[in-house]
């Protein structure tokens, strides 16, 4: 297939590069822009390993052609940094074993990192519902709701930038 | 030892976390090369057919197409067990399972090779094929393997003690048959592999291998790749990337890795291969479908009097694991509870269907739901609570079991008595509203296996550790890290013998060139193991800085402490870290010495500082005591390494091999369930785990592990299956498979018991895999508790509750769901498929099985329940 010219907006970033009309948006991220954090792990859609922002909206990249991204803003999981360092969420999830082998892990910030733009306070149960996109094997999502509570605590705080890691 | 612990028993983040959150981290897909093909595997639709042509001319012909690799191209047989070499890369005249691998096209991009699949022309003849195992052992002709008869892979027939004085010595005997349905790893991650050659220097022709892999085994892969290559083991380098979990899934070798190696050989570039999810589903090496023939005797006063089992695993097309699998199965019988007398028959058969492997719990989890499901239906029989049988047989450690096993640290009694109190158990158990149940059970797993697979007096770890003089600590271990933290375990065991902060041990794993031999992570073998040689390889290194530094501080060695990133003198600064003022002091007068002295001359420092090193101190900062060791002995290195002691190898007897860890862990879980009789839907409100630890070196990875197994187990227990029609897989996708997501995992308290093992480093035992068995028993034993229903085959779907229920209803008419039976008295596999072709009878058969009440011409139901009443006749000869 004859390949076309695209322009995307990734991470505030615009990336000029040629590739086939039916490649998926994964793909492009991936093989096209090296932006290697978003995972393929399904084939199916049904895992969420490859979720990236699409305006805003947590969206399945493997389910989205890349040529119909054009003029949007994308964000993938290595846009979820804040000023070059760790978002809250991100050292949350380290620090209370919300990643194990953290293949899954970058699906994850995309949709909690959105679940906290919408919903800054979510109860137990609407962390639980917006993380059920997301599929992971090795923790059992215990000590995700761990860690994005102490997320949402380190936000309210507003020390997420600021607290030593404990490691260090 | 102290128990007092800078690092030790601190919940940190694990040291890769930040790359796992970031997206930065690299896992192998992530990795290209320059000039890299993809490679695209073919694989059979045939459960088991002869090749008679292969043509790939027209493939070949194909724009971006570079090579076709077929079998030939790399014919010798390997096997992850050196009793099992029965696979080659690509098939070799003969396909065994729909999904084997026949052909490798190797093309510019994924698109093209996907395309020059099609043009591929193969011929196949299809040959009589055997899905369920009990018919596989009928088998004559048409062998899956020529030299397994009745398709056999492995039989073994042990008895330990008397059972059967055990038996007559009974007040109360069961026996039953237990289903356990075939489940997978489905780990994040598919597997995937990046092989290379480099260039010959001398000839230009392609020399040394360098290959990336998600595996669990780089050491093993790298053996393997030797011999399909024929090339030396020197001559290969296999590194780990990031892995995405494994779980067993890749803690051997599989198809992708060699047949990635042997393309980039081909067609002399660099070659990726990852598999789809449906691949990964047909690579396999789960847990196989497990029918366990178990009968119990038990005293009036809940005392065991004797076990025995007959087990039969469906194994799929290739030994795999195999023979270990169905060697755990017995052998981990022994070790939970004090049984004084064992009998067990253990058949691994082979199908046409993707091989079965190791898998979290290996071996041990199909036949504990059978044990905990029969022990919880003998305490109903004699009028005794659950938790009380449980804690009437327990070991008295330290002691040999009757099969060999030694045991040291035994946390169980503390399990028990800790989630029966979490959980409320006496005060709730009986007395919750109809169709809330609560269940226990326990289980245990290995600590690694006191004997590696390939026998041999070999350490089973090795560590190096080298320490520079700019203070930073590097540690080289051959350990994988799939997840699990090993990685982080090792930095932390070295800081915390150093006595220096994490932030300066830098780890260097699973790299064949750099890292010393490691066997792997599987087993749950990595703490215990790996983690003792790197504690050995520490305090190597430990000593070296104490002498230098008590030299220098002009006192006896064992007055010199190393903590929090200073070495002091103890008899001077007493036992607690010098406080932050004296530190920072301390710093200060030893700064300028950190740029480093080299013999003969001053690289940075100068004759005044050198005159200021020369004055006696009673404190040194890390930095400053490490150039002192590396200016008294050279080079400032270390190695540790770890074997199994002799008194933990085991028996003496035909597979005594398998069992034997330097030390068990121990789980005890009680399960909170709500049962809906409508539907017949189980909904699992909560799991208390307590696990036994050892000592829990990191308690955010140690709940991680402990928590992320119970909810494995939970998973397999309510709705992982994989379904099977003639062999094809029916459901190879993470949505059908149903792993469950947030809003099906309920919440799991983990509770953590540390009995602090004489062997384990720092007293650590293994975390991940021992509390998975008990989940499935757990709610099993809930579920009866619920509705009073035995449900005895797994999952524990709606459709097998709704029929378990009905059964139990006067007069309800049966329902036939699928060729099942009753779940609560399952005679045969769900799906029975059955042999295309068979003749002849095949070994002996159990009374119980439902084949032999068949050919007695007895009414199925009536025969085997006749059979059930009748000692167990069959299974050893």
């Amino acid at each position: 297939m004859k390949k076309v010219l695209l322009t995307l907006n990734v991470n505030g970033r615009e990336h000029e590069f040629a590739c086939e009309p039916n490649a998926l948006l994964l793909d492009a991220l991936r093989v096209d822009l090296g932006l290697t954090g978003s995972k393929r792990a399904c084939d199916d859609s049904s895992c969420g390993a490859c979720t990236v922002l699409l305006d805003g909206t947590p969206m399945l990249s493997c389910a989205l052609l890349a040529a119909s991204c054009e003029g949007q803003k994308i964000t993938t999981v290595e846009g979820i940094a804040e000023h070059g360092s760790l978002a809250a969420i991100q050292k949350a999830y380290g620090d209370w074993g919300g990643a194990q082998c953290g293949f899954c892990t970058p699906g994850f910030m995309v949709t909690v990192h959105w679940l906290l733009e919408q919903n800054p306070n979510p109860t137990e149960e609407e962390i639980r519902h917006a993380l059920s996109g997301n599929l992971c094997r090795c923790t059992g999502y215990t000590q995700m709701y761990q860690a994005v509570k102490a997320a949402i605590e380190a936000e309210k705080k507003g020390i997420a930038h600021t607290a030593e890691r404990t490691d260090a | 030892m102290i128990d007092n612990f800078s690092i030790i028993g601190k919940p940190i983040a694990m040291v890769d976390a930040a790359g796992k959150t970031t997206g930065a981290g690299k896992y192998t897909d992530d990795l290209t090369l320059p000039g890299m093909l993809i490679g695209k595997i073919l694989h059979s639709p045939y459960p088991h057919a002869r090749i008679k042509k292969l043509d790939a001319s027209r493939a070949l012909a194909l724009p971006g197409v570079v090579a076709v690799v077929i079998g030939e191209d790399a014919p010798n047989k390997y096997g992850i067990l050196p009793v099992g070499h029965d696979e080659t890369a690509l098939a070799v005249g003969k396909v065994r399972y729909v999904g084997d691998n026949v052909a490798c096209v190797v093309a510019e991009t994924e698109g093209i090779a996907e395309k020059a699949m099609e043009l591929i022309d193969v011929e196949y003849e299809p040959l009589p094929a055997y899905f369920d195992p009990e018919e596989s052992m009928k088998a004559e002709a048409d062998l899956i393997h020529d030299e397994k008869p009745h398709n056999i892979e492995k039989d073994y027939h042990h008895v330990f003690g008397e059972p059967d004085a055990g038996f007559a010595e009974a007040d109360e005997i069961t026996e039953g048959r237990y289903i356990a349905n075939e489940v997978t790893h489905a780990a994040m991650e598919p597997h995937s592999t990046l092989a290379s050659f480099e260039i010959d220097p001398q000839t230009g022709n392609p020399g040394r291998l360098v290959v990336w892999s998600s595996t669990q085994v780089p050491y093993y892969l790298q053996h393997k790749l030797s011999i399909v290559l024929d090339m030396p083991m020197s001559q290969i380098r296999v590194i780990k990337p990031l892995v995405g979990g494994g779980f067993g899934g890749k803690s051997e070798v599989i198809p992708l890795e060699i047949i990635a190696a042997v393309a980039a050989r081909k067609a002399k570039a660099p070659v990726k291969i990852t598999y789809t999810r449906e691949e990964v589903f047909w690579a396999h090496r789960g847990r196989p479908r497990t029918v366990v023939d178990l009968k119990t005797g038990v005293k009036r006063d809940g005392r065991i009097t004797s076990v025995a089992a007959r087990v039969v695993q469906d194994g799929g097309a290739y030994c795999s694991y195999g023979v270990v699998t169905i060697l755990y199965s017995g052998a981990l019988l022994g070790a939970l509870y004090d049984i004084p007398n064992i009998r067990y028959d253990g058949y691994r058969v082979l199908t046409n269907k993707p091989a079965c492997g190791a898998m979290r719990g290996h071996g041990t989890v199909n036949v504990r739901f059978a044990f905990e499901s029969q022990l919880d239906e003998l305490a109903a029989k004699i009028g005794m609570d659950p938790a009380a049988i449980r804690e009437r047989n327990l070991l008295k450690a330290p002691t040999i079991t009757v099969n060999g096993l030694r045991v040291q640290s035994y946390g169980l009694p503390e399990c028990i008595s800790q989630t029966v109190t979490r959980s409320k158990w006496r005060e709730r158990k009986g007395k919750l509203p109809r169709g809330r149940g609560l269940g226990i059970a326990c289980s245990h797993y290995v600590s690694g296996a006191a004997n590696s697979i390939i026998r041999s007096d070999m350490p089973h770890s090795t560590v190096n550790i080298k320490i520079d003089r700019d203070g930073g600590v590097v540690v080289y271990t051959g350990a994988s890290d799939i997840g699990q933290g090993s990685d982080t375990m090792v930095a932390q065991i070295v800081a915390e013998v150093l006595g220096c902060t994490l932030a300066r041990v830098k780890v260097i794993a699973a790299d064949t060139d750099l890292t010393p031999i490691d066997i792997g992570s599987y087993s749950s073998r990595v703490t215990f193991m790996n983690g003792n040689a790197t504690l050995r390889a520490a305090e190597a290194v430990k000593k070296q800085i104490v002498e230098a530094a008590a030299r220098r501080m002009q006192c006896d060695a064992g007055d010199v402490l190393m903590r929090g990133d200073c070495v002091w003198r103890k008899s001077v600064r007493g036992e607690t870290a010098p406080d932050a003022n004296a530190k920072s002091a301390a710093m200060e007068q030893s700064a300028p010495t950190a740029s480093g002295r080299v013999e003969g001359q001053i690289l940075r420092g100068s004759v005044q500082q050198k005159r200021k090193e020369e004055i006696v101190k009673d404190q040194m900062s890390f930095e400053e005591a490490v150039v002192a060791a590396i200016d008294f002995h050279g080079a400032l290195t270390g190695t540790g390494s770890y074997a199994p002691p002799p008194e933990a190898r085991g028996g003496k007897h035909k597979g005594a091999g398998v069992g034997p860890s330097p030390a068990y862990s121990y789980s005890a879980q009680v399960a909170e369930v709500a049962v809906d009789e409508e539907t017949g839907e189980v909904t699992v409100l909560k799991i208390w785990a307590a696990h036994d630890c050892g000592r829990a070196l990191n308690p955010v990875s140690v709940e991680g592990q402990v928590i992320g197994s119970v909810w494995m187990g939970l998973g397999q227990a309510l709705q992982e299956e994989m379904v099977w029609k003639d062999g094809l897989l029916m459901n190879p996708g993470m949505l059908e498979y149903r792993s469950p997501s947030a809003t099906e995992s309920p919440e799991i308290e983990c509770i953590i018991v540390e009995s602090v093992d004489p062997e384990g480093p720092f007293g650590a035992k293994e975390a991940s895999e021992g509390s998975l068995a008990a989940a499935i028993p757990a709610i099993a034993n809930a579920i009866y508790d619920a509705v009073g229903v035995r449900l005895r085959e797994s999952p524990f779907t709606p459709e097998r509750v709704l029929a378990a229920l009905r059964a139990k209803k006067v007069g309800a008419k049966k329902i036939d769901l699928t060729e099942s039976v009753d779940p609560t008295n399952p005679q045969a596999f769900r799906e029975h498929g059955g042999a295309l072709w068979y003749r002849g009878k095949g070994p002996a058969r159990h009374a119980s099985d439902a084949a032999v009440a068949h050919h007695k011409g007895a009414a199925r139901g009536n025969s085997s329940r006749d059979s059930r009443e009748r000692p167990s006749a069959g299974g050893d000869d």
